[in-house]
């Protein structure tokens, strides 16, 4: 139990590293260094920047140095919180970021939630009655959910959503709390604009998640042991959900971590549609305005949500699943 | 494999023979792809999205004999025009015709609108001259799909309307077609040399090679694509020609994409490599490069077609969600996702809802490419 855990760790800090590189990469791929366009954004709101500051600032982040160097000098920077400046805002990158991270892990995890609720009972459903009416049916939508880009479905969400109703299914929160403080009010108001974009994420991974849960289930209910439940007399609702369903689950559990990458991934377009305050609008922002070091950090920091989120659903895993817990994989 | 697959193979047996004997002579002389396509006929989606994807091709190589006008023409007087009703019938026969349209100002807000004038009917003929091509690149015709007669397409024809600039759709939707389709095509083949390769080494040499390649595939996996891909296109140089950034965003998503092609090679090699004729080849004093390329690829480059084919899909949706950010292709180019990017906001889908059009070539081609995969996955292995 203890290596797998290790193990596990390992790998999410070797996650976390290459991510790190790779968003590193990204600030440093276009011509010019921070200190140049900062200076250009300064110039361009009317505040100029000395030639001595300018030094400092190439100083501070190690500009003249090799390409290592300047890299460990980020990550230091970052370790200490100290994200760098966001030029558009004119504001510390954390402050800038703040909030809409938190708002992009609860679209997530709230995608995630609604893609097992559903994917669940119809993927037992698909199971138990193979070859059925509403099997095919089920499958023939999973199909079309699974062609369906996630922004595409924003765009007809939308267009339905405000021509037969009327409404503006975008945003997360109603007018009057956009500015609002956190409350219990707020809250519930966030909740209630949950539902769409949480729906429009969830689609493709649904169809996903049924036919590995409609497979897994397939295969364990042909085997012997639930012909001898069922010659004993159990009810057929306790022959199916007692071991089948649990053994089924496992995979279950375990695809969380692709799952999480793809939603999140897909959350960034998404809120570009459906206008809703995550990261996903900033960063698409951040790479047009060529702020590459505001998009830099929110890369890094989507990646290493992401990470966390799949190791926590490891540990999940393990508490599921003895065999993983006993260490025979 | 399971009880259903092998029920399938029983049914294949009896292809297209009325005596068991006959059959059997058939299957037993028919060669490993003669069998696959037994079974992958049977397949009817994979069959229809077969040839769904043999006419999108089609539309990519002969996009000027489709589309009836210059897709970069724009004109400011015809933006946002409505799709074009055309009428198949006149008088009881079979004669399409268009009405032809007339420009009148709204009176209430000046604007200029189009409204057909139903005295005037344009005939629209098939296969029928319009504006000059070249087949191939060197053979000029001007011969296109849908032409009309007496007038200039340009301002007659409309049938998926027209964007903001005024431009064709329909002409539009043609070239995106070329560009969609075969940046899928490109990248996937970049993708599958990364993925048979380093998926390849994996699988056969194993030990510390393979958990390293494991671990790179891992962690690319569970890093979220889409940012990642943004931040990689948004630093391409703003000054780079179409060409160039139609190559960078193809090299971007294979960079990203291999992983899964890497997946399916390394389990067929590690599959394999047990078998006896392996072993066979091994004693015999074959080179690993004769063992690999002679024995072991032909065996197994049915599921590699079967899982490139499954790649190409997500290819295609991750160009189109970069291109309709305004991250991937930038225009001049035309891809679907660059036609998309119009469609972007509610007021626009409002007032143009036929600008969503693109969006049924991207839906239909992901379906169809996973349905002909699907149906390729199910055939690969016909023995079994």
């Amino acid at each position: 139990m203890i290596a797998y855990i290790v193990r596990r760790l390992l790998l999410a800090i070797m996650t976390v590293w290459a991510i790190s590189v790779l968003s590193f990469m990204i600030i440093h791929l276009p011509p010019g260094d921070y200190v140049t366009s900062y200076i250009a954004s300064m110039s361009a709101s009317g505040s100029a920047v000395s030639e001595g500051e300018a030094q400092a600032l190439r100083e501070q982040l190690g500009l003249d140095k090799p390409i290592t160097v300047q890299y460990a000098k980020w990550m230091g920077l970052i370790l200490q919180g100290n994200f760098g400046m966001a030029m558009e805002w004119g504001r510390p990158v954390a402050d800038v970021i703040g909030d809409r991270l938190t708002l992009t892990m609860i679209i997530s995890v709230a995608a995630i939630l609604f893609t097992w609720g559903i994917a669940l009972p119809i993927g037992i459903y698909s199971a138990v009655y193979p070859y059925s009416f509403l099997d095919y049916a089920f499958t023939f939508i999973g199909f079309i959910g699974l062609a369906i880009p996630g922004f595409l479905l924003a765009l007809v969400v939308m267009y339905v959503g405000f021509r037969y109703f009327g409404a503006n299914v975008g945003g997360l929160f109603s007018p009057d709390f956009i500015e609002a403080p956190w409350s219990i009010e707020k809250a519930w108001d966030l909740t209630k604009h949950l539902p769409v974009p949480a729906i429009v994420l969830g689609v493709a991974g649904t169809a996903q998640l049924i036919r590995i849960m409609r497979s897994n289930l397939l295969d364990e209910l042909r085997k012997p042991y639930v012909m001898t439940a069922r010659a004993r007399g159990l009810s057929e609702y306790r022959v199916v959900m007692r071991y089948p369903v649990r053994v089924a689950l496992n995979p279950f559990v375990s695809t969380i971590g692709y799952l999480l990458p793809y939603i999140v991934s897909g959350s960034i377009i998404v809120s570009l549609v459906l206008s809703l305050p995550t990261v996903g609008p900033l960063l698409l922002k951040a790479l047009i305005a060529q702020d590459m070091f505001l998009a830099g950090t929110i890369i890094l920091l989507l990646g290493v949500m992401t990470v966390v989120g799949t190791f926590i659903s490891d540990l999940l895993l393990m508490w599921v699943d003895p065999r993983i817990r006993l260490g025979r994989e | 494999m399971s009880a259903g697959t092998s029920a399938d193979h029983a049914a294949t047996l009896e292809v297209g023979a009325g005596a068991g004997v006959i059959a059997e002579d058939r299957i037993a002389v028919a060669t490993q792809w003669q069998l696959i396509w037994w079974r992958f006929r049977k397949h009817k989606l994979a069959v229809g999205g077969t040839i769904v994807l043999i006419l999108f091709y089609v539309v990519c190589l002969f996009a000027d004999f489709f589309a009836y006008v210059d897709p970069t023409e724009s004109e400011a007087q015809r933006s946002l025009m409505a799709p074009q009703p055309i009428h198949w019938m006149d008088n009881g026969s079979f004669r399409p015709y268009v009405y032809a349209l007339k420009g009148t100002r709204d009176p209430l807000t000046f604007k200029r609108v189009y409204v057909p004038d139903t005295t005037t009917k344009i005939p629209v003929t098939f296969f029928g001259h319009g504006e000059p091509w070249q087949l191939f690149g060197f053979i000029p015709t001007d011969r296109h799909l849908i032409a009309v007669e007496g007038a200039k397409p340009a301002e007659s024809l409309f049938l998926l309307g027209t964007d903001t600039h005024g431009r064709d759709l329909w002409s539009r939707l043609m070239y995106a077609t070329r560009t969609s389709m075969t940046i899928g095509l490109v990248s996937v083949a970049l993708s599958l040399v990364l993925g048979v390769a380093l998926g390849g080494v994996s699988g056969y040499f194993g030990g510390p090679i393979d958990t390293a390649i494991q671990r790179v595939i891992e962690i690319l996996r569970s890093i979220p694509t889409i940012p990642l891909w943004m931040g990689l296109a948004a630093a391409l140089p703003a000054d780079w020609s179409v060409v160039q950034v139609y190559f960078a965003i193809t090299i971007i998503i294979s960079l990203i994409g291999w992983t899964e092609l890497a997946r399916v090679v390394r389990g067929r090699f590690i599959s394999l490599k047990q078998e006896d004729f392996v072993m066979a080849a091994e004693l015999v004093g074959c080179s690993k490069s004769r063992i690999i390329f002679r024995h072991m690829v032909p065996s197994f480059i049915s599921h590699i077609i079967a899982a490139t084919t499954l790649a190409i899909p997500a290819i295609i949706i991750s160009e189109t969600s970069l291109s309709f950010l305004g991250l991937g292709l930038r225009p001049p180019a035309i891809s679907w996702g660059v036609l998309l990017q119009d469609a972007q906001n509610i007021q626009a889908l409002v007032i143009s809802p036929w600008l969503l059009f693109p969006s049924i070539a991207v839906i239909v081609a992901v379906l169809a490419f996973n349905f002909m995969g699907d149906g390729i996955r199910d055939a690969a292995d016909p023995y079994l």
